[in-house]
């Protein structure tokens, strides 16, 4: 009796080359040298920022290859999403406090 | 790459009751691995909100405390997990295409890479509880090159999430490490064959994920800035 | 479905197997269900007498009965059982557990070992919090403000907030099991739009359990870790924040309310389309508005904040959020209410229950509209008028939906009908009682009363007298269902596999089930809600 789920996934069908284990592994490096060398130049506001960005990059390999997650059926993905989705409110909207509290400077 | 009539029992003795099929089985309890990971995000968000809120407010804090962290210490772990996840992954691979001992060595480097790991932070922590960088009564702080700390009250609350971040993903990482042993013991019984490799893969899920922590945790707390004095 | 009864005992989940070892090493969902029935039970009667002690106290305008400091542990007590273990696992834990895999036509939950490692949390957490209530209480409230709750406070903050991360584990698990079984276990043929919408609220609760549980437990493993080793994180004195804990704690603690009441609301649609006789008015509506009270709750937690220091500007966001999220509550009780226009109306007690939950839950919800506005709430914050407000959505609204249920799936769960006009005695106790209780609260705090004193004004005491009587009044309503229920164990009628005539897959297997549910996997071929081709007969059983 198969479920009424709109995605088909046997993994069995889906054994990826080892070479592209290493292909990710080797990148994964490689950035880790990159972030450890963008933090030694002084990039003002954008250290933070390229740090990030290299660290989604990283995350993403290992959450789509390592993780298999681009092989994987709709819901797993929208599964990723709503966790990126809800850290992202948790983030933002706790900083709409802290980012205007000092906004208003005269007495309320 | 034929399945034999073992591989079939095997399988056949692991399907649940509940379940029609095997596959019904692999898809549901990998889409439960995936949601226990949704909680353990929002678990370690808590404490990603506490440290982004305080980086906000007190940025010059926070580079102090940043740059009395071992740099070295921290790269060489962010490639030592990068590299479990690589030899994980290849475990898994090999679960799924019946090489048994193959699995069975892969995953024991994978341990032992998680080990390195948690010995290198050992070391870490030793020497930072030797300077007195731990919050309480007792914290006391000096900079990198040992000019007046800017603001040491909120450099104390970094140390606070670093022990504190760095503390529970260690703890995840010892968990882990228990998971792949439970695998590989199970593994030499001969318990997984192509047809029947879920739980290999799940605890595959939950060590790359323990790595994708580190991956933020790494640039967040050692990499903050090298700028002195600024 | 009108099958003789047999006389000889059919083989069923309850006589299966007996013995104190089948019940605790159990992995069926149903016999889980049982259990739980019992501790939540056990944890609502210890809840409610710490109720009895601040009513019996607040009958005077003196603090005679307690002094302040046991008073702040008698309302911390009564808010963390009532929240953390009673209100957030009821409908899902009993209910949930048992009728679930029913109403999907699966033989169990997608990770029965799970469920039962799940009841153990739940049962470690109770006990650890007990315990430190027992061993010298908590007065924090059960909200457990810093830097009060971290340095200042003598009492066992530690032991109760572990009690409660540890269950909060047992929470996120039975929400993954949730949302596991109903996207991967449906029977064939049930599609999402057939769903039963106790599914749909129930998935959305399961969802927020999965997403805000993490953040509580970390917050509070912050709050123990401060404790214990004088860290700052949320000390103003020593450089932290006290209004991060607020954030940390009510991003889901808000949503929480929602894992409360969203089980209540799919009870309240199956128990209003059974004895309505109709199908659901604008399903889709009500299935899309549980999704949306899930996500749109996780987007206004700082309204319990509004006076606590923060920005007026994230205030202005907050506000105007939490208006946008009483919609799709309001969304629901149209539908009800069009699902009960031109229906056949039965008044069996579900039912009354039911209409006490759709007028109460109104009122309630309001009210809360009154406090998401910012000038109003700055007048009744931290008054009676938020412990009316709540307890209006709580009990009036929750309660009576877990009561509702009850009944409602009693001939299932036990294959006995309770006596039913003992039970609408009951139901008219509570409702009276209910009101009794808690309307004047809503005066009260209009007036200024504050909460969490245990003395006041004296001219307040007129009304504090009023909530007090209702009280007992409440308490002899919630007794009695107690004693009826036990008795109908052994004394009430036997049921049929369907003594409402309802529409769904748990009611087309015996009464109680058997334990693998059903001896051939049904196969869905109506639409939800089929009853204008369910046989019109009335129901007979259960006066």
């Amino acid at each position: 009796m198969a479920n009424p789920s709109n995605e088909h996934f046997s993994p069995e069908s889906h054994i990826l080359p080892v070479s592209l284990y290493f292909a990710i592994w080797a990148t994964l490096m490689v950035c880790t040298g990159l972030t450890v060398f963008a933090a030694s130049v002084d990039l003002g506001i954008f250290n933070i920022v390229v740090a990030l960005l290299i660290a989604t990059l990283k995350g993403t390999l290992v959450v789509l290859f390592f993780m298999h997650l681009k092989y994987s059926t709709k819901l797993t993905m929208v599964t990723v999403i709503a966790a990126l989705f809800w850290l992202f409110i948790m983030f933002s909207l706790t900083l709409t406090d802290y980012m205007t509290r000092h906004w208003v400077t005269s007495g309320l | 790459m034929a399945t034999s009539d073992v591989d079939i029992q095997i399988a056949e003795r692991a399907l649940q009751h509940h379940f029609a099929d095997m596959e019904q089985q692999q898809e549901t309890s990998t889409f439960g691995m995936w949601m226990f990971l949704l909680t353990e995000i929002m678990f370690f968000g808590g404490l990603f909100t506490a440290y982004l809120v305080y980086r906000a407010s007190y940025y010059q804090a926070f580079v102090e405390g940043s740059q009395k962290m071992e740099l070295w210490a921290g790269a060489t772990n962010t490639a030592v997990l990068i590299c479990s996840s690589l030899t994980m992954a290849l475990g898994v691979r090999a679960a799924q295409t019946g090489r048994k001992k193959l699995m069975i060595v892969l995953l024991l480097i994978t341990i032992l890479f998680g080990l390195g790991f948690l010995g290198i932070k050992g070391v870490e922590y030793h020497e930072h509880w030797e300077n007195h960088e731990f919050p309480g009564p007792n914290f006391h702080f000096e900079t990198i090159d040992k000019k007046p700390p800017v603001d040491p009250q909120h450099t104390e609350i970094y140390f606070s999430l670093y022990w504190a971040m760095t503390g529970l993903h260690a703890l995840h990482m010892i968990i882990g490490v228990g998971l792949v042993s439970w695998i590989i013991i199970a593994g030499l019984m001969s318990a997984y064959t192509p047809s029947y490799y879920t739980p290999v893969e799940i605890v595959g899920l939950y060590w790359h994920f323990v790595d994708l922590v580190w991956i933020y945790l790494f640039p967040l707390l050692y990499l903050i800035s090298k700028k002195h004095g600024g | 479905m009108a099958t003789a009864v047999q006389t000889v005992e059919r083989e069923n989940y309850l006589n299966s197997n007996y013995g104190i070892k089948s019940w605790l090493l159990t992995t069926d969902h149903k016999r889980i269900a049982m259990l739980y029935l019992v501790s939540i039970t056990a944890m609502f009667w210890i809840g409610g007498f710490f109720a009895m002690m601040i009513r019996l106290e607040l009958l005077t305008p003196a603090g005679d009965l307690v002094t302040s400091d046991t008073y702040n542990k008698l309302f911390t007590m009564h808010g963390i059982i009532m929240v953390f273990f009673f209100l957030i696992p009821s409908v899902p834990a009993v209910i949930g557990n048992f009728v679930i895999p029913l109403m999907v036509g699966a033989k169990d939950l997608a990770f029965p070992r799970v469920n039962l490692l799940s009841w153990y949390i739940y049962m470690l957490g109770a006990i650890t919090a007990l315990t430190a209530m027992v061993t010298g209480g908590v007065d924090t409230g059960w909200t457990f403000y810093t830097p009060f709750s971290t340095t200042y406070s003598n009492t066992h903050v530690i032991g109760a907030a572990i009690g409660i991360f540890i269950a909060g584990f047992s929470s996120i698990l039975t929400g993954l099991n949730f949302i596991v079984t109903i996207h991967r276990m449906r029977a064939p043929g049930l599609t999402w739009r057939r769903l039963p919408l106790f599914c749909w609220s129930n998935y959305a609760a399961a969802l927020i359990m999965v997403l805000g549980t993490p953040v509580i437990a970390i917050t509070l493993l912050l709050v123990a870790l401060e404790r214990a080793f004088n860290i700052g994180v949320f000390n103003p004195q020593l450089g932290g924040d006290p209004l991060l804990f607020q954030h940390l704690f009510w991003f889901y603690s808000h949503p929480a309310v929602y894992i409360m009441i969203l089980p209540g609301m799919g009870v309240i649609s199956e128990v209003v389309t059974c004895f309505s006789r109709k199908r659901a008015f604008g399903y889709e509506f009500v299935a899309l508005a549980s999704i949306a009270i899930a996500v749109l709750g996780f987007v206004v937690w700082a309204h319990h904040m509004f006076v606590a220091g923060i920005s007026v500007y994230a205030a202005l966001v907050f506000s105007l959020l939490s208006y946008l999220v009483a919609i799709p509550s309001a969304v629901k009780v149209f539908n009800w209410t069009a699902t009960m226009y031109k229906g056949s109306i039965s008044y069996n007690t579900p039912m009354l229950y039911a209409f006490g939950f759709i007028g109460l839950f109104t009122v309630g919800g309001l009210t809360g509209i009154f406090l998401a506005s910012l000038g109003l709430d700055v007048h009744v914050h931290d008054t009676y008028f938020v412990v009316a407000h709540f307890h209006y959505v709580m009990v009036g609204g929750m309660v009576m939906a877990y009561m509702a249920g009850l009944h409602f799936w009693w001939p299932k769960m036990t294959g006995r009908m309770y006596p039913e006009a003992w039970a609408k005695l009951s139901a008219l106790l509570v409702f009276v009682g209910f009101n009794t209780t808690f309307f004047p609260q809503f005066i009260l705090g209009y007036m200024g009363a504050p909460r969490r004193y245990h003395a006041y004004p004296p001219e307040f005491q007129v009304l504090n007298v009023l909530s007090t009587a209702g009280a007992s009044i409440l308490a002899v309503g919630y007794v009695l269902p107690m004693i009826y229920f036990l008795w109908s164990l052994r004394y009430g009628e036997q049921a049929p596999p369907n003594p409402w005539n309802a529409v769904g897959l748990e009611w087309m297997t015996a009464s109680p089930p058997p334990t693998h549910n059903f001896d051939e996997t049904p196969v869905v071929t109506w639409e939800a809600y089929d009853y204008e081709h369910q046989p019109q007969e009335e129901i007979t059983v259960g006066h």
